[in-house]
């Protein structure tokens, strides 16, 4: 099947859009600015990626749901590239994007990048009750992005996603 | 020594510290004091991996027959691994563990904010992003050493005695190599008679805080720089390498 989208980047990046985050699900790899950039060059389509953390284990499964996606809509050669620099920031989430962590049970950064990291985890709404009475349980939580803290109102544990 | 070199050696350094470090943290999972730290300390490990893989992959350009991160962490030797000394010492117990956790992460997190600015650019996108790492690395170990050092009578003297152990091992980290002075001056590398007094101080605020006085001047161990390795090492490599060894070239 060789599709519309085969020649057109911004046509790709949408089509991208449909990937989700492997950790976090109600997120696409593009809302997360992991998705970096798009080329085509005849038959192979370029696409860079950035990786949240240094480590984050989830990049070779994109890399592989990006290839699946783009071939079978397509093109022969996918190539995945991953750059480290600009290096990746939640400030490039939008406030959609943290609308949609919050209604999926993870916190979103309360602050910009890490200027204010030292005192990031005072003052974190629950993403249940909204209540801001909370606490940090530990600094590092499920995944390298996180951060486990409890909600002192209505008793619930939460993921904090850090400011990074 | 020829510049490229020199970077080689740099670059090893810095993946060998991450490597070597991340393995030791790792060791911790499934055996922390509960859970949260078990899963705080691998987090930690995967930090230092992820910094591995990228130090050691840009390290590989600069062979003649150029060589993967893979390979460099699998096949090379011990005398050939630059790591910190302390890195490798075995974890120890928790405040053991902790204590070495505080004089690496204050360490990096002042190396990497200093290596953001390097002219190398490669090394520059990697301390943009593992400074950010290192400062989450360093609070954990600060909170823990106020958390110990103003705890019971037991976790004090524990916490204390590991400090003033390790405290051995410290200076080794501002050590400059010829090659390293070149680095610095054509702005790759750190001035790292800076960052130690930086260092110092940061440190020594960690001291104060949990409650105890900063060691003074004693015997300092060295030799990383030269390949020359305590017996730790030696035994974790072959630990980390055997799979390489038994079978070449696996992969999955």
């Amino acid at each position: 099947m060789v599709s519309i989208v085969a020649s057109n980047p911004k046509a790709v990046m949408e089509l991208l859009d449909q990937i989700p985050d492997p950790e976090i699900p109600v997120v696409s790899i593009r809302e997360m600015g992991i998705l970096r950039d798009v080329q085509i060059n005849e038959k192979t389509c370029t696409v860079t990626i950035t990786p949240t953390y240094t480590a984050c284990p989830a990049m070779g499964a994109i890399a592989d749901d990006i290839k699946a996606l783009l071939k079978s809509h397509g093109f022969t050669k996918v190539v995945v590239n991953t750059v480290l620099s600009p290096a990746w920031t939640t400030d490039w989430m939008s406030e959609s994007t943290r609308q949609k962590l919050r209604s999926f049970g993870i916190a979103p950064p309360a602050h910009k990048a890490c200027d204010q990291w030292t005192t990031e985890l005072t003052r974190i709404n629950c993403p249940r009750c909204g209540s801001n009475n909370t606490s940090v349980i530990s600094k590092f939580g499920s995944t390298a992005c996180k951060s486990l803290m409890r909600c002192e109102e209505c008793k619930e544990p939460f993921d904090y996603f850090k400011c990074h | 020594m020829e510049k490229n070199e020199a970077l080689k050696k740099f670059l090893l350094r810095l993946g060998d510290n991450a490597l070597i470090q991340g393995h030791r943290l790792s060791e911790w999972c499934s055996r922390g004091p509960m859970l949260e730290e078990d899963i705080a300390l691998s987090n930690l490990a995967l930090d230092n991996i992820g910094r591995a893989q990228a130090f050691l992959d840009y390290a590989g350009h600069f062979y003649s027959n150029p060589q993967s991160a893979d390979d460099l962490a699998f096949k090379r030797s011990e005398r050939q691994y630059y790591n910190f000394l302390m890195a490798e010492l075995p974890v120890g117990h928790f405040g053991y563990t902790i204590a070495k956790q505080l004089y690496i992460s204050a360490y990096e997190e002042l190396l990497f904010e200093a290596l953001t600015q390097s002219t190398d650019d490669t090394i520059a996108a990697i301390a943009h992003k593992a400074v950010k790492e290192a400062r989450y690395h360093f609070s954990h170990a600060a909170d823990w050493c106020v958390r110990l050092g103003l705890g019971t009578a037991e976790s004090h003297d524990k916490l204390g005695s590991a400090m003033s152990d390790l405290w051995a091992y410290t200076q080794e980290f501002f050590e400059m190599t010829d090659g390293d002075l070149q680095l610095l001056q054509l702005g790759i590398a750190p001035d790292q008679n800076q960052i130690k007094k930086v260092w110092t101080d940061k440190v020594n605020k960690v001291f104060m805080r949990a409650g105890y006085v900063m060691p003074g001047e004693c015997h300092q161990y060295s030799g990383s720089q030269q390949g020359v390795h305590t017996e730790y090492l030696g035994h974790l490599l072959c630990e980390m390498q055997y799979l390489q060894r038994s079978h070449p070239q696996a992969a999955w």
